[in-house]
């Protein structure tokens, strides 16, 4: 059991009701955020490295020729797989992807799937054969809203992801032929409500003292949600949920894009 | 042949001759298995979900025990004949994701307090599936922890909405699933008609979000009575003796 949690569990909540964060925070502002792209450029075709206040994330991207899926047969296809290395806190394990991993990578490849961020189309290089994007996401520090994080750096990476050579039916890895084509960028940002307060972008207390919790994955619409948390929300908290998620959305997406 | 060219909607019907907001044809049957001590049965449209539920019993690992509340655990399983193209069977990342939030939608209203250090256990078979699988497995679920007298809240009621041909409509099939433009599940505690999962991918402004969320609530108020009917009868069959 997580005993520390717990017992810190009711001071995050009288604080919240006295309209505070243990951090110092307004309830709608995000930790810094930087990220650092091409943290691993020499081998990867895309990475990037984001830290959300301590909360840090790396995401490689990796490019190979397979095959299309059978009812898109002219699309390049994405895959987003999640590993929470045990590194990044003592409650994760090694081996396979448990759930919170699984959901993870889950919430950000909807995110990336459902806006059209990768110009699937663009990916087909002969019939039964298409580019396949790999979106690995590698959490090194987890102090909290892991999501974020990860489909900050998701986004992030495939933005600078180099398209490899491909000639006679052949990769020629090392070597480039233009980028990886995106149309826009997507950003989930995650609220937790704590006592009948939305908070955003929760540390790692606040997700132990969370009720429940809500991502929405924006670009000019909502292109993913998830709630998360045994709690419940109300329909006011969720479209201001919503609302802040559009709000924050657009601040990160410049960040993400740079100057 | 692009998404929007295919027509799902037509005359202000749909392909199933349904209207926007109206729902599949749905059956609960209550306490179908003879060894689970709770269990539901519900034909969806054509889905077709059984739900058993075993505990409070003993937990094991034991690191997992909770000495302030029992520890619920869902289990959502497609059969590989539930689906036209076989489903290998065993978990895969999209039945380990539904299992959690199917989990943490029903630890909200269990009185998991009741039963420190405990499990509850409730496994979700999808036998034939056709879209809307979670929101009919989390229903029958409800439905077979109240059959097994494990005290709750309230029951859960789910139904999704979403987005087909531009128009926003209840109770997605599966045509409409995999051509529309959305789906939005959603599970809601039918007292405080307030929300214990929710889940969206697709394209929705915030206006329509706001459409299709009141749709699925407006569907699983629905359900709810379905589910309260179904529980009923069940009892009065049993002080009938049929």
């Amino acid at each position: 059991m997580e005993i520390e949690a717990c017992l810190r569990k009711d001071y995050i909540t009288n604080l919240v009701r006295e309209g505070k964060r243990l951090d110092g925070r307004r309830f709608d502002e995000y930790r810094n955020i930087e990220i650092e792209k091409n943290y691993v450029g020499e081998k990867a075709c895309g990475s990037a490295l984001v830290r959300l206040g301590e909360t840090k994330v790396l995401v490689g991207v990796s490019l190979n020729v397979g095959e299309p899926y059978p009812d898109a047969p002219e699309e390049g296809v994405m895959t987003v797989s999640a590993e929470l290395r045990p590194m990044a806190s003592p409650s994760f394990e090694a081996g396979p992807p448990g759930e919170e991993a699984i959901e993870v990578a889950r919430v950000v490849d909807r995110g990336i799937r459902e806006s059209g961020a990768i110009e699937m189309e663009k990916l087909f290089i002969e019939e039964g054969k298409v580019w396949i994007v790999f979106v690995d996401i590698h959490v090194l520090d987890q102090e909290g809203n892991m999501i974020d994080a990860s489909g900050i750096a998701s986004i992030a990476a495939l933005l600078n992801t180099r398209m490899p050579r491909y000639e006679d039916d052949q990769i020629i890895r090392g070597e480039w032929s233009g980028k990886l084509p995106i149309s826009c960028v997507p950003v989930p940002c995650t609220s937790v409500k704590i006592d009948d307060s939305i908070l955003i972008d929760p540390s790692l207390d606040e997700e132990y003292a969370m009720d429940a919790r809500l991502t929405v994955v924006t670009t000019d619409t909502i292109n993913a949600m998830q709630k998360g948390g045994q709690g419940a929300l109300k329909e006011d908290e969720i479209l201001s949920a919503i609302d802040l998620s559009f709000d924050k959305g657009n601040e990160i997406r410049k960040l993400i894009q740079g100057p | 042949m692009a998404k929007e060219d295919i027509e799902l909607i037509k005359n202000g019907k749909r392909l199933d001759g349904r209207k926007f907001d109206e729902l599949r044809e749905i059956k609960i049957e209550v306490g179908v298995l003879s060894r689970a001590m709770g269990s539901a049965y519900i034909e969806w449209g054509k889905n077709k979900v059984i739900a058993a539920v075993y505990g409070p019993r003993e937990l094991h690992p034991k690191y997992l025990r909770d000495p302030r509340r029992a520890h619920l655990r869902c289990i959502y399983n497609l059969a590989p004949f539930s689906v036209e193209d076989r489903k290998r069977p065993g978990p895969d990342r999209r039945s380990v994701e539904i299992s959690k939030v199917s989990s943490d939608a029903l630890s909200s209203v269990v009185m998991l307090e009741k039963y420190p250090n405990t499990v509850i256990d409730i496994f979700i078979e999808i036998l034939q599936a056709d879209a809307g699988t979670r929101c009919a497995g989390l229903n029958a679920a409800s439905v077979a922890l109240a059959d097994a007298g494990i005290p709750m809240r309230d029951i859960v009621s789910s139904c999704a909405a979403g987005k087909v041909n531009g128009e926003i409509v209840l109770d997605l099939m599966k045509e409409e699933d995999n051509l529309g433009e959305c789906d939005l599940p959603v599970a809601i505690i039918p007292r405080k008609k307030e929300v214990v999962l929710l889940q969206m991918d697709g394209k929705l402004t915030r206006e329509e979000f706001k459409k299709a969320y009141e749709l699925a609530v407006d569907g699983a108020m629905r359900v709810y009575k379905m589910q309260k009917e179904a529980l009923i009868s069940s009892v009065n069959d049993v002080i009938i003796g049929e």
